[in-house]
């Protein structure tokens, strides 16, 4: 469930002890907004919401990695933030299949990904313009 | 209330009142699962928003105003959005909704930048440099003309929930009852 792949695996296994990624102890099954919903942030002064949204935990390097490849190529996307506690993470469940961040669904292209070394590497191939 | 003493009475303000546009915004707007930045006229596409503006997460009004909210359930009789909005930080407002057991969702603003726009600040005494909105309600059209709208004019005070109540019976179409 956790990645290991990135070369700040180290911040990620301190990280897993103290804040994330924690077993499962579900307390909170509340309603939610829909996922259809229509709020979004008009990114400019269209009212449109980006085709791109990011499933994403503040400070979590694994997302900030792909907040820079998605700032490098000037792709426009809606962050939704979730909680810490991995047990409270249903609407990234619901959408990817896995609680893990970050997740990205890409209405451009249908597709939708956890891990973020899937996730630069699916962003390099279609809109990295290279092979 | 009356308490058989005064309060603190708030000076008067120039917040947008009926027929006044609402002035659009953007925060992070807290579900239960996760918070995204979400503009008031963006919330307001489909239906009208009724959005309360209330003291920080843990202050006893904040228990007591979204406990009647929760229980008057104006989303399930009328078509209308209702949202929230104070100055504690979208984790506060996470746990805030689990305790309250409210599916309501709940604008961020530890700034106070909105209450600021809509002229209901409240500065709070004896907390520095610390301020929040007045206890506030503003009924919001699809195109954010006012359409209700209640501000705090003393200190505490709590929404006029029957008054808001008429506001939406005669500005929002009914529900279909479920079957």
């Amino acid at each position: 469930m956790i990645e290991t792949r990135s070369l700040v695996a180290v911040i990620v296994n301190e990280h897993a002890k103290t804040t994330s990624y924690r077993p499962a102890g579900s307390y909170l099954t509340a309603k939610s907004l829909p996922l259809s919903h229509p709020y979004g942030l008009p990114m400019s002064e269209s009212a449109e919401t980006p085709p791109i949204t990011l499933y994403r935990l503040q400070a979590c390097p694994f997302c900030e990695r792909v907040v820079r490849k998605l700032t490098d190529y000037g792709l426009a996307y809606q962050s939704r933030f979730v909680e810490p506690m991995h047990s409270d993470r249903n609407a990234v469940k619901r959408v990817s299949g896995a609680r893990t961040v970050p997740a990205i669904v890409d209405e451009n292209t249908g597709v939708t990904m956890s891990e973020s070394g899937n996730i630069v590497e699916y962003l390099d191939k279609t809109y990295g313009g290279e092979d | 209330m009356d308490l058989g003493f005064d309060i603190v009475d708030l000076p008067a303000t120039d917040h947008p009142t009926e027929g006044d546009d609402a002035p659009d915004f953007t925060r992070p707007l807290v579900s239960d699962e996760y918070w995204e930045d979400v503009s008031l006229s963006s919330l307001a596409d489909e239906d009208p928003v009724l959005l309360v503006f209330y003291p920080m997460d843990g202050a006893f009004p904040a228990t007591y105003i979204w406990n009647e909210l929760r229980d008057r359930d104006f989303e399930a009789t009328y078509e209308v959005t209702v949202a929230g909005l104070s100055i504690s930080t979208p984790y506060e407002h996470t746990t805030f909704i689990e305790e309250r057991g409210i599916d309501t969702a709940l604008f961020s603003d530890p700034q106070n930048g909105v209450a600021a726009d809509y002229d209901v600040v409240n500065d709070l005494d004896g907390m520095a440099s610390v301020a929040e909105p007045r206890p506030a309600v503003f009924l919001v059209d699809t195109d954010l003309t006012v359409l209700y709208s209640w501000v705090a004019d003393e200190w505490p005070a709590f929404p006029p929930y029957d008054a808001v109540e008429e506001a939406l019976a005669a500005n929002c179409e009914m529900k279909p009852l479920e079957s």
